[in-house]
Formats: structure tokens, C-alpha cells, sequence
């Protein structure tokens, strides 16, 4: 008999997410990797650096059970909502713990992750030019391009110690295959020293998927079967996004005691 | 979109009425990279009635969408599951957005100043901000790198500042030739579009000017909704209400969305 899938992954976050590791959890609005985030929760993992660029309900998770030290993000809103109010929380009052932010444009963050991905000490971008984000950032900076001389936008590469993602389907030696709006989930796998995927569905043999993203199993530490392990993000062709619990989590949120009484009936408070 | 119900005598709500006026700016539109909110419901709008051939680009990596409900956020699978393709994150903003091939970004904004730039980060001190918002998201590069933009809003004082606290988005910095200073050769802010009329830059100080008021709005209600002493250009263009084919077609979308 196999182990069951909680215990599974439980243990494969506890032995891949240490205290004061830099972890990059991706999914740009579709398979946002929310179960793994919620063992992490329940680890009580301390001092992390969260990179994730449109950071969602599950930032505001980690943020709220004091999870995170730092976060790098591109885009801190509920989409189609409004506020993350225990990002905010966090950011305007220290609470409940103070956290340091990096914040970056998109172009920017995605950047970071391709010149980790590709080994580069630099990535040149199109970006930041005229905004007020510069000076407050840190790894970005201006070089004179050799070829013509002109000064130009560079970022540098980010590396985390341990990216998790979720996919749609892996073959049983661990061979991943992604579909739909796919982020930057490819590049972060790739950046980072470490890997999870979680899963909906583990096959014998993966169907041709054309236009999907490939993982092969030997750029993967880890993959694990979490069917549903995306809710209440979705995966395309295997569920679909509860629209009902993004819009409920402002009215959850808002306030610090609902947020903690709401995290502990689930089985997520720090107290639980 | 915001559920703000209909208030008063009109039989629209000001979201409505902001997304009907700028679909009806993408008439001659054939490419267009939109954020999420008024901004992609302005679009898909004007596909379902003024620019059936608007090709849209969202910074999920969706190219070419065809959506027939109003997303709920950038990855919505009303974009995903109607797109051309779908390209990765990195690939939309480096090959698609940054070498100027799009002719139009259409964006909303949390605060916009008088020479149309673009607050999204914080209101207040930016290490101790009053009031923290979301961020820069795809704005930035959306407003250099598109060849113009149109930017969207609802009207209050609260929105429209003399300078906003904190530049995300460039729209044109302290006035005329600010962009081109930086090396930019794309137009910026061509016009915003809200709920009381149409701003668009001087074409000697690009400072916001009105240049046309909405269905029974006035001069002083704009005025009064502006937190700088606006500029009114000598003739005005009137935008007329929307229509009942416009606000179905919109409803529909919406309704469609669940």
C-alpha cells in the first residue's frame, strides 16, 4: 500500500523547505501551487524569501502565520478583487511580523528568473525607465551595452534554493508536461537549486500535449500526485478556478481574528 | 469589474459607462496589450462591437484571445482556453511588448497626475506607506513599450492629482519632452478616458487637457472631480450616452462570466 498523498507531501516539504530559504512558488493566476504553500504553512516554516510574482491569496497565507522574512513580487493584489489585506497588513504595520519586500516590474522579475535559468550574471531588459521603482530596488542596474554604448537596464539572476510548481501530468520516471497560461513556472524550476512539482494525475505513458511546457524528470528534484493542489487556482482541463473563494478571502482577510479563526478551523493557524 | 450597481437617474453604472467610451476609441485598433478590469472589458467590448478584428495581447502570454465572458484575472480561462497561443511570461514581455510592435496599451490606474503619469506602488512615504497598492505589475513596460496608451479611470479628486506620490508608469514625467530625454520614442498617454470625458496631452506642454465631456456632464463637474486646475481645450467634442445595443452587448459579457 502506498503512503497517502499528505503524508507524502508533507514530508517532501519538510525535507526540501528549510527555515530561511529562498523559495520561488509559481503560477501566474493558473496552477498557483496552494497545497504545497499550505504544508509549508503547517510546518511553521520561519524567515523564508518568497519570490513569486503576482503574489495571490497564498502570499497572503504565508504572510499572515508570519512565514516570510522577505518577499520579491511583481504584482501584490487579489486578482479581480482588490486588496491582499495581510500583505498590506504586513507592509503598512509590520504585522504580525515586519517584512522586507523587493518589488520589480514584471518584465523585470521574469527577467531575474531567465538569467538564472540560463546561468547568465545579467539579463539587459526593456524596463524600469522613468519609474520611481529604481532606487528602492535592489539586482537592478544600468551597463554601457559594448556595442553602441548606450546605458542599459540590467538585472540579476536569481537562484532560489527551492522552486515548487504545479503541473497537470508526469509520467511515473517523473517526466513533466504543463499547459495553459504556463508563468514562469519553466525558468523557476530551472533557476533554482531544488524542485517540486505537484501534480494532478501520474501516467504510465504522457500523451503528445502540443504547445504544453517540458519538464524532464532529471531537471526535477521531486514530483508528487496532489490532485486538486492548486485550489482554489485551477488547471486547465482538470478544474476550474473557485471564483466564489477569491472574491470571500477579502471579507476573510480584512481583519486579523477572522483571518487567524478562519486559518486555525483549517487546520492552518500557528496555534493549530 | 467592479459590481457597482446603477446609481441616480442613469440607467448605467460610471463602470459601464467608462468601458462603453473607450471601447468606442478602439475602432480603428488592430492591436492591443490590456490589463485586467475596465480595461480588458473596454476591449473585449469593442471586439463584440466596434474592432471585431482587435487582436489582444494579455502579459498572461494569451495572443490573440477571442473571449466571449469578461476575465476575472489575466490568467482567466475565458483568455486561456480562446487564444492563438500561449506563450511564457519572460517570452510575452521580451519578444512581444518591448520592441514597440504594439500599437496600443490600454491600462487602468490607481492614481494619474497631470501629465498622465501612473501611481500603482503607494500612497504616503514609500518605506512607510499610508496606503500600499498592489505594484507595478506589466504597467511600466506597457507604457513604454506599447506605441501609445490609453489609460481608463473613474473621476474623483482622490484619483486625479496634481502629482501623483510615486511614478510606477511614466506617462509623460514633468511635461513635454520627458520621455524623449530618456530615449523613448513611444507616444505615452494619448488619452484618459473616464466616467465625466476625455483628457488627452497638449500637444505643446503634454499637460491633460479636457477635450471632450460626457453625456450630461459639465465643465465644472470635471473641474470639481480633478485635483489640479484642468485645462479645457477651445472646442470640446461631446461623447453621446451609450447606447442599449452597447450596455447588452457589455451585459452579456458579464453575465456570461457568472
Amino acid at each position: 500500500m502506498n503512503q497517502p498523498t499528505d503524508s507524502l507531501l508533507e514530508e517532501a516539504v519538510a525535507s526540501l523547505v528549510h527555515d530561511g530559504d529562498t523559495v520561488a512558488l509559481e503560477g501566474f493566476s493558473h496552477l498557483v501551487p496552494f497545497e504545497a504553500a499550505r504544508a509549508i504553512i503547517r510546518q511553521g516554516r520561519r524567515e523564508l524569501t518568497l519570490v513569486r510574482m503576482v503574489p495571490d491569496l497564498l502570499t497572503d497565507q504565508l504572510i499572515g502565520e508570519g512565514c516570510l522574512a522577505r518577499l520579491l513580487f511583481s504584482w501584490a493584489g487579489n486578482p479581480g478583487v482588490g486588496s491582499l489585506h495581510r500583505f498590506r497588513d504586513a507592509v503598512e504595520n509590520d504585522w504580525p511580523v515586519p517584512l522586507e519586500i523587493e518589488e520589480h516590474t514584471h518584465a523585470g522579475l521574469a527577467a531575474r528568473y531567465q538569467a538564472g535559468a540560463a546561468g547568465l550574471p545579467f539579463m539587459p531588459v526593456h524596463a524600469y525607465v522613468g519609474t520611481d521603482l529604481t532606487p528602492h530596488v535592489s539586482h537592478v542596474g544600468l551597463v554601457d551595452d559594448p556595442f553602441t554604448g548606450r546605458s542599459t537596464p540590467v538585472v540579476a539572476p536569481i537562484r532560489p534554493d527551492v522552486a515548487i510548481i504545479h503541473a497537470q501530468r508526469a509520467d511515473r520516471a517523473g517526466n513533466v508536461q504543463l499547459w495553459g497560461v504556463q508563468g514562469v513556472q519553466r525558468e523557476a524550476v530551472l533557476a533554482s537549486r531544488r524542485s517540486l512539482v505537484t501534480v494532478e494525475e501520474i501516467v504510465d505513458e504522457l500523451p503528445s500535449q502540443p504547445g504544453a511546457v517540458m519538464l524532464p524528470a532529471w531537471t526535477v528534484t521531486r514530483v508528487l500526485p496532489v490532485p486538486g493542489g492548486t485550489w482554489p487556482s485551477y488547471a486547465q482541463g482538470f478544474n476550474h478556478r473557485d471564483e466564489e473563494f477569491y472574491g470571500g478571502w477579502d471579507r476573510i482577510s480584512r481583519d486579523r481574528a477572522t483571518f487567524q479563526a478562519w486559518m486555525s478551523e483549517h487546520g492552518l493557524g500557528s496555534a493549530s | 469589474m467592479t459590481a457597482a450597481r446603477a446609481t441616480g437617474v442613469e440607467p448605467w453604472t460610471p463602470t459601464e459607462l467608462v468601458t462603453v467610451m473607450a471601447a468606442r476609441r478602439l475602432a480603428t485598433t488592430g492591436v492591443a496589450f490590456a490589463g485586467i478590469g475596465i480595461p480588458s472589458a473596454a476591449a473585449i467590448l469593442a471586439r463584440h462591437t466596434v474592432a471585431h478584428d482587435l487582436y489582444l495581447v494579455f502579459e498572461s502570454g494569451t495572443l490573440g484571445p477571442r473571449p466571449t465572458t469578461l476575465p476575472r484575472s489575466v490568467a482567466d480561462e475565458g483568455l486561456a482556453s480562446t487564444a492563438h497561443a500561449i506563450v511564457s511570461v519572460p517570452e510575452v514581455f521580451s519578444y512581444w511588448l518591448a520592441p514597440e510592435r504594439i500599437e496600443l496599451g490600454i491600462l487602468g490606474a490607481g492614481q494619474v497626475d497631470r501629465f498622465g503619469n501612473v501611481n500603482s506602488t503607494t500612497i504616503g512615504e514609500y518605506s512607510r506607506p499610508r496606503v500600499r497598492l498592489p505594484g507595478a505589475g506589466g504597467a511600466p513596460e506597457i507604457m513604454t513599450a506599447c506605441r501609445a496608451t490609453m489609460v481608463v479611470a473613474l473621476h474623483s479628486p482622490r484619483v486625479f492629482v496634481e502629482r501623483v506620490d510615486f511614478v510606477t508608469t511614466l506617462g509623460h514625467g514633468d511635461g513635454a519632452g520627458h520621455r524623449a530625454r530618456l530615449g523613448l520614442q513611444t507616444k505615452g498617454p494619448k488619452a484618459v478616458v473616464t466616467d465625466l470625458g476625455v483628457l488627452e496631452p497638449d500637444p505643446e506642454t503634454a499637460e491633460l487637457t479636457l477635450t471632450a465631456l460626457r453625456h450630461g456632464a459639465t465643465v465644472d463637474m470635471v473641474r470639481g472631480a480633478t485635483g489640479w486646475h484642468l485645462a479645457v481645450a477651445e472646442t470640446l467634442t461631446y461623447e453621446p450616452a451609450p447606447t442599449d445595443s452597447e450596455l447588452a452587448t457589455l451585459r452579456g459579457l458579464e453575465r456570461a462570466a457568472g
